[in-house]
């Protein structure tokens, strides 16, 4: 038996670098990964769900808001395009980070093999969770983002207030990203993903999206209320009519339950699969 | 520095309550290269995982480079490089870019780590084919990838699971070449194969796994001398007297072995036992003599050939 001592690797110098079995604190490399293989992404996908939402906004809101004229919301009087824009806003955050995370999350998991992949180097379940969910984030920023400038270009935009629903749609899109990604990381097959779009659609329609949530009979109401976009679509449209309350903050802190509870379950979720 | 770089001991891994693997312990000393040998389902990639830091033991004690791979997975994980059974390469990349994102997961700054990515590519030979997808590569050059991938982060233990399956002969050697290049810089290696050739060239030590446990452990010509005799008488008579045959001839070598194909007589002289079965009237349709090798260890211990 031949013994011959390694050489002695600045890595084991580095030691503090690791947290634990988690974590490695190097997520940004695969926000990195994501970034490089959107260059070979199917760009009509991504546009049309940047355009949903746009598209809704005009029709419902130039040709229903004819017939609906004002809508009362916060103890002031809107413009029924001013009323779902906000709302529109939120969605079109929802879209972008569920994208991601959802369809490519599942595809990466169930045959790519691009989580198994990264586990198998220094990064943690973590790591790949915060990764991947950033990416989606990010996608949720850029369709809401580019929403914005739709809304200020037709003046539904109603207070300054308006430039803090960025950082809201942000904390939307993470929200969605991160409940998205967990969600994803159990189903195993395509039905069961039919299934998160079936969820979606109501949501997106009945979040008092389109009319006031006092329209609906009090249970129900409170269905809607336990619903993430509910409050995204109040927290937002807060922010643009300049309708603030401190009752906004159960918002905020709805999301940021949300995104602990999505991160907490995805993570778990790869180490099972990936790190049984 | 600890004397060995992996310990296991008493190593155990069930899928409910089916345990494959259990209960093996071996040293790997820092610088050797130790083979695990196997039939199919004997438990090799599932202790390569454990060992690999990407799955958890049920029970017994594991040790990587003194860090228990439960505790510190990405730590343990920083400091292997891992080439699994099949490829999991990043199929929405391309071959360079492979790279460089994997060594980038090791956190190598963006500024070293094209270098070694051009390093790399040389080192597998697809130089030419940096910017294919990784789709359109044959499955060889997939594999060299995934050999070069597993070095980016200048492991100091290399984890090769089957890796010359696919290759061409001549890749092989150039593999084999390269990895004993790495042993010599003091890398250690850790191997699966079902090719006695390569098990016999590159490793210091192995083990004969089956079932989940150990059956034997030692260098590979210990091994042969332990188990096997010196030569090997093979012959055919066909496959439908093969059996009949070595009913008859029972009692001529040490031991014989019948093969659907063949019977392979083990002795310390082969030419003698060919004489002895052709003085009883006996006239096989081909024969030869060759020397033993790990082939009729694996035969000894598993009642199995290596490859299957
Ligand atoms: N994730 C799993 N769940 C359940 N059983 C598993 C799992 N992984 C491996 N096994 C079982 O464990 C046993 C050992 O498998 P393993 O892959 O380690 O064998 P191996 O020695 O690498 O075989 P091969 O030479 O075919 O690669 C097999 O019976 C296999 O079915
Ligand atoms: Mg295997």
């Amino acid at each position: 038996m031949t013994v011959t001592l390694a050489p002695v690797r600045p890595e084991a110098a580095r030691r503090s670098r690791f947290a634990g079995s988690l974590y490695a604190g190097n997520a940004r490399s695969v926000v990195g990964r994501g970034l490089l293989a959107t260059k070979s992404t199917n760009w009509a996908v991504v546009v049309s769900g940047f355009f949903e939402p746009v598209f809704y906004l005009l029709s419902m809101g130039i040709g229903l808001g004819v017939l609906v004229g004002t809508v009362s919301t916060g103890g002031q009087q809107v413009s029924y395009p001013a009323f779902i824009a906000p709302a529109l806003l939120a969605v079109s955050a929802m879209n972008g980070a569920i994208y991601d995370s959802t369809w490519n999350v599942f595809f990466k998991m169930q045959y790519a093999k691009t989580y198994e992949g990264m586990l198998t180097t220094s990064l943690g379940p973590l790591d790949v969770a915060f990764g991947e969910i950033s990416l989606a984030l990010l996608r949720g920023a850029v369709y809401a983002a580019g929403f914005m400038v739709v809304m200020q270009l037709f003046g539904l935009n109603l207070a300054w207030t308006a430039i803090l629903a960025l950082p809201a749609v942000l904390l939307i899109a993470f929200g969605f990203a991160s409940l998205g990604m967990a969600i994803t990381s159990y189903m195993k097959t395509f039905q069961q993903m039919d299934w998160i779009a079936f969820i979606l659609l109501p949501m997106f329609l009945f979040s008092a999206t389109f009319y006031p949530l006092s329209v609906y009979p009090e249970p129900i109401q409170w269905v809607i209320q336990a619903l993430p976009l509910w409050h995204g679509v109040e927290l937002v449209r807060g922010l643009t009519t300049g309708a603030l309350s401190i009752a906004m903050l159960w918002h905020v802190l709805y999301y940021l339950v949300m995104i602990a509870v999505g991160l907490v379950f995805t993570t778990n979720r790869l180490r099972a699969l990936f790190l049984d | 520095m600890p004397t060995s770089v992996i310990t296991a001991n008493l190593l155990t891994k069930e899928y409910k309550g089916f345990a494959a693997v259990d209960g093996i312990s071996f040293d790997v000393a820092p610088g050797e290269s130790f083979g695990l040998l196997g039939p199919n389902g004997a438990g090799k990639s599932t202790t390569m995982r454990m060992v690999g830091a990407v799955s958890t033991r049920t029970s017994g004690e594991l040790s990587i480079l003194g860090l228990d791979p439960n505790e510190h997975g990405p730590e343990v994980r920083s400091q292997l490089g891992v080439v699994p059974q099949s490829d999991n390469l990043d199929m929405e990349l391309r071959v360079r870019d492979n790279l460089i994102v994997y060594g980038r997961y090791f956190g190598i700054p963006r500024s070293e780590v094209g270098k070694k990515a051009d390093a790399l590519l040389e080192f597998a030979q697809l130089s030419d084919r940096a910017k294919s997808k990784v789709d359109d590569l044959s499955g060889g050059m997939k594999r060299r990838l995934t050999i070069a991938r597993a070095l980016i982060n200048d492991p100091r233990i290399l984890l090769l699971d089957e890796p010359t399956t696919g290759l061409d002969p001549q890749a092989r050697h150039i593999l084999w070449d390269r990895l004993f290049r790495l042993k010599e810089q003091g890398t250690t290696l850790l191997l699966t194969t079902h090719y006695m050739d390569e098990a016999e060239q590159l490793c210091d030590r192995l083990v004969v796994v089956d079932k989940g446990s150990i059956m034997a452990e030692g260098s590979p010509a210990s091994l042969i001398k332990k188990y096997s005799t010196r030569e090997v008488l093979e012959v055919r008579f066909g496959s439908e007297r093969n059996a009949q045959v070595a009913e008859q001839i029972a009692g001529i070598g040490e031991r014989i072995e019948v093969l659907p194909d063949r019977l392979l007589i083990y002795s310390d002289n082969g030419e003698a036992e060919l004489a002895r079965i052709t003085a009883a009237g006996l006239e096989p349709m081909t024969s030869l003599v060759r020397r033993s090798s790990l082939e009729d260890v694996f035969l000894r211990l598993t009642g199995r050939s290596l490859i299957e």
